[in-house]
């Protein structure tokens, strides 16, 4: 019996975490986005999202969120994959989340000096003739640093993933006959999908908010939905409209989520039959 | 085989150079002393003196380290409950529902998150400063250090526990002689995880500050508005020398924990 309520004790802080933490902010962000500026309740905000500058926004973003995501993951999947074929794939590994330690700020502000028009890719660009070009303030600097940004992120979880592989079914799949693609597409990807999942959950949300680089990189040429909330809360104050465009990230994602989402029994019986 | 192990180190290597150039890269023209990025004059140590000398500078850098390790701390014993209790939840449904709240601050875009902070210590009245950036810190690591544990928890085979228990073991013996040990890569990868997270945190951070607290992200970002200046490129050299130290001393942390547990792993 002691032991029960020991148990409940440690369980105590969790539980109130989740309450306070997350139940309890989206309950309020949905409370405050029927609100306007002067503090009426009104539904005004949700009609205005459905204007034509709000709905470009959420399309453009998603566009953005889409690009980075699917060049994050190509460049990501057979680094992981190779990774775990290093002899020490941990030290390794731990060199690939070293730069995700320097903060995001600092690498950002990097590339302001290597996009720019007097940087070494200008530099290099005019040794073959190509002359000066604007690299920075474009979408395709934004996109880069994006990934840039989120290689680690991806790397990480399709790595666990590759680890927990064991490589006897690879070997029996090689022994059965199989190409290295079938191996591949047949019993590597379908086993480190959940890697995949969680690397595409933690690079597409974080980046429609990615309101930073849009400033620094994309000199406010692409505006992002994370750019939206920004301006509303911190620039125009509006909490109301922010909150409403908060409402709609936060559908999104649950879409998102229930799309990327592990099916618990199908994971866990395949990890467990090994 | 030869062909692909060649091509195979190239691409690592390819994916690595990019991964540090933008590092090197800063802390090269942390040296310059000419003031841009572009052309390097001559070695100076100047812009790292001004750092030094920068006292709201260091406060910063201080303020950013005490935030991290201590949510990072406190988000991983509240993390490693949480997921014990998940673990060893008999309501199916109820732990599913659960496991969902826990990914919501995961996958919750930053910018959502951290509004909808703002408005949360608004409304109960915590002050925005050093207070409400800690808790914030803490409130967005608990969830990764719960997925970095949870997936050795289920590794864990229950018989483990079971044996312990029919041998005498209290529950207590169980948590801190079977359990813990055992999950103690998820435990160490999840609190590296939540350091990480709290000292690349820009968004959240930058919504919960207030006036009066700056943490290195908001820093920089207001000195990167403003134009190139090198003093930040000297903070990027100290940061990362910092940040290989604590590496390469987690490094050898976890290879000597390692050991003893590692060896059942049969790889």
């Amino acid at each position: 019996m002691q032991t029960k309520t020991t148990k409940a004790f440690y369980l105590i802080p969790y539980y109130v975490w989740i309450v306070l933490f997350v139940v309890a902010p989206i309950a309020l962000i949905a409370y405050y986005s029927f609100f306007d500026l002067s503090g009426n309740f009104t539904l005004d905000n949700y009609l205005n999202f459905f204007t034509s500058v709000y709905l470009k926004l959420t399309l453009s973003s998603f566009w953005y969120a889409f690009l980075i995501t699917f060049f994050t993951l190509l460049i990501a999947y057979p680094t992981a994959y190779l990774l775990t074929k290093t002899r020490h794939k941990q030290l390794w590994l731990l060199l690939i989340i070293i730069p995700s330690w320097i903060n995001l700020l600092l690498k950002t502000y990097a590339f302001i000096g290597i996009f720019g028009l007097y940087g070494p890719v200008n530099a290099f660009l005019n040794v073959f003739g190509f002359g000066e070009t604007q690299i920075l303030f474009t979408d395709f600097s934004f996109v880069f640093v994006a990934v840039y940004i989120f290689i680690p992120f991806m790397i990480l979880p399709i790595f666990n993933s590759l680890d927990k592989l064991n490589p006897s079914l690879i070997d029996a799949s090689r022994d059965l006959g199989a190409s290295s693609w079938t191996t591949f597409s047949k019993v590597i990807l379908p086993l480190t999908i959940n890697g995949v999942k969680a690397g595409i959950q933690a690079v597409f949300i974080p980046s429609l908010s990615l309101f930073m680089i849009t400033r620094l990189i994309a000199g406010n040429k692409v505006i992002t939905l994370g750019t939206a909330i920004e301006q509303q809360f911190l620039v125009t104050q509006n909490w109301g409209m922010g909150s409403t465009i908060a409402v709609f990230l936060i559908i999104f994602m649950v879409i998102i989520m229930i799309i990327t989402g592990q099916r618990d029994k199908g994971a866990t019986s395949n990890g467990k039959n090994k | 085989m030869e062909k692909t192990s060649k091509s195979a180190k190239f691409y690592l290597a390819l994916v690595f150079i990019v991964l540090y150039t933008p590092i090197l890269y800063l802390i090269f023209y942390s040296f310059n002393s000419g003031g841009s990025m572009n052309s390097f004059e001559s070695f100076t140590w100047e812009h790292y003196a001004a750092v030094f000398s920068d006292t709201r500078l260091i406060m910063i850098l201080i303020n950013t380290v005490i935030v991290a390790l201590l949510s990072a701390l406190i988000a991983t014993i509240i993390g490693v409950f949480g997921s014990i209790g998940i673990v060893f939840m008999r309501n199916k449904s109820l732990r599913r529902s659960i496991l969902s709240l826990n990914n919501v601050l995961i996958v919750s875009p930053d910018v959502v998150i951290g509004a909808s902070f703002l408005i949360l210590f608004t409304a109960i009245g915590v002050k925005l400063g050093f207070a409400s950036v800690l808790i914030s810190h803490i409130a967005f690591s608990i969830p990764i250090v719960v997925l970095m544990v949870l997936p050795k928890l289920q590794e864990m085979n229950s018989t483990l526990i079971d044996a312990a228990a029919d041998l005498g073991a209290t529950k207590r013996d169980i948590l801190t002689r079977v359990i813990i040990p055992f999950i103690k890569p998820g435990i160490f990868a999840g609190f590296f995880m939540a350091l990480t997270y709290s000292l690349d945190d820009f968004a959240v951070t930058f919504f919960v500050t207030g006036n009066g607290f700056s943490t290195l992200s908001v820093e920089i970002y207001s000195m990167a508005r403003t134009g190139i200046t090198l003093t930040i490129n000297a903070l990027s050299g100290i940061v990362f020398i910092v940040t290989l130290l604590l590496v390469v001393g987690y490094y050898f942390v976890s290879q000597r924990g390692k050991n003893p547990v590692g060896m059942g792993v049969r790889k």
